[in-house]
């Protein structure tokens, strides 16, 4: 439809082909500014990485989990074993590194999803981009 | 001043039965959670009971309901883990209706008891490791030895990788139950500010105005706080069901 029109117009004169094109291009130009506004709030309820406030939840969570369980353990261990201070002391360390393992992991899947959210998002508008120059 | 913590209690509405001395009772908990899934089975049926190949407006918010929860299963779990598509849709819809259901007044929030958020967790993490075994025998186990590690400091990441699974039920039913608790703590106890100022007088009532305004920006945030838990419950369920799925990741 639109390489019709523009040989059409073409013809008819250089300016108002020019005018079209310049047209078309503002058009996709606001097209691209209007999707550009409206992406953003749709990315906080539907991605995981989308809200700030969730992320920290999540990590501190994640964080904290471990550092317990490995408390608990510790402390379970002892109770059955005897063995009192040191397998609190050395779980709960393990613990930590738990911790940091899961928060480790956490923000990696965090930010792959991210990433690939962005891959799925960006193609469109650049096809469209190569398309109207 | 109301106490805030008055709308977590358990009320026994009826007692059943009891076994071994250990009494069993129909509660207000048990009750909502009956609503719940009352509510997702009548809404279901009431978004496709006439399919339409124009969709009206309740169909439309099944399908992307349905569609929400579909995708995230495949994403994260690929095409054989839609067995567990169903698991993962009623686990999300049931955290989703409670949270919301708890945001109405004098409604009971279902999710903010840690024994029922912790129920399910354990149930995700007894599936994943029941699947595990089942999918690739004691081989699973190898999870947590990692692949190239030098056989010295094994048993160190060994340990360090059974607490991080361990870790992942108590994250999973913690964080939900963390966050509708506090949640509905902090509104509570906005929404009692202006109850007990207003009743000062004049500058009482205009003291008023800005725990107000906090109590209604807090319940927009408490909307979006319980869809995010949902989902996050939901996809976390789907991640660590891809661990028993494929482990060598």
């Amino acid at each position: 439809m639109t390489p019709q029109d523009r040989s059409r117009r073409g013809a008819a004169g250089g300016s108002d082909a020019e005018r079209l094109s310049k047209r078309l291009h503002d058009l996709s130009e606001r097209i691209r500014t209007e999707t550009a506004e409206h992406a953003p709030p749709k990315g906080p309820g539907a991605g995981d990485h989308g809200s700030r406030y969730g992320v920290a939840i999540r990590l501190a969570s994640e964080f904290v989990a471990a550092v317990l369980v490995g408390a608990g353990l510790g402390w379970l261990l002892d109770r059955l074993a005897g063995t009192s201070p040191f397998g609190l002391i050395i779980l709960l360390l393990l613990g930590f590194g738990a911790g940091i393992l899961n928060m480790a992991r956490a923000s990696r899947r965090m930010a792959n999803s991210e990433a690939a959210a962005a891959a799925k998002a960006s193609p469109p508008i650049d096809d469209d981009d190569d398309e109207d120059e | 001043m109301t106490d805030p913590l008055h709308q977590f209690e358990i009320h026994v509405i009826a007692p059943l039965f009891s076994i071994f001395g250990v009494q069993f009772n129909f509660t207000n908990a048990a009750l909502f959670m009956l609503v719940i899934v009352a509510i997702i089975c009548a809404l279901l049926y009431a978004a496709f009971a006439n399919p339409e190949l124009v969709p009206s407006r309740l169909q439309s918010v099944g399908e992307v309901w349905y569609e929400f929860v579909h995708n995230m299963v495949r994403q994260v779990m690929g095409e054989d883990g839609m067995k567990f598509f169903p698991l993962v849709f009623s686990i999300f819809s049931f955290v989703l209706v409670a949270n919301m259901l708890g945001m109405f007044p004098y409604f009971f929030t279902v999710t903010s008891h840690v024994i029922i958020t912790a129920a399910l967790a354990v149930f995700v993490i007894l599936l994943v490791i029941t699947v595990g075994i089942m999918r690739h025998g004691l081989g699973w186990f190898r999870l947590f030895a990692p692949h190239g590690v030098p056989i010295a400091i094994l048993p160190f990441i060994s340990a360090i990788e059974v607490i991080s699974f361990l870790s992942r039920p108590v994250s999973l039913g913690l964080r939900l139950f963390g966050n509708m608790l506090a949640g509905h703590i902090v509104l509570k106890v906005f929404a009692g500010f202006v109850v007990s100022l207003s009743a000062l007088g004049i500058t009482g009532i205009f003291g008023a105005i800005f725990p107000l305004g906090m109590a209604v920006g807090l319940t927009a945030l408490e909307f979006l706080v319980a869809f995010l838990q949902a989902f996050v419950f939901a996809i976390l369920t789907c991640v660590y069901l891809n661990d028993a799925l494929h482990p060598g990741h």
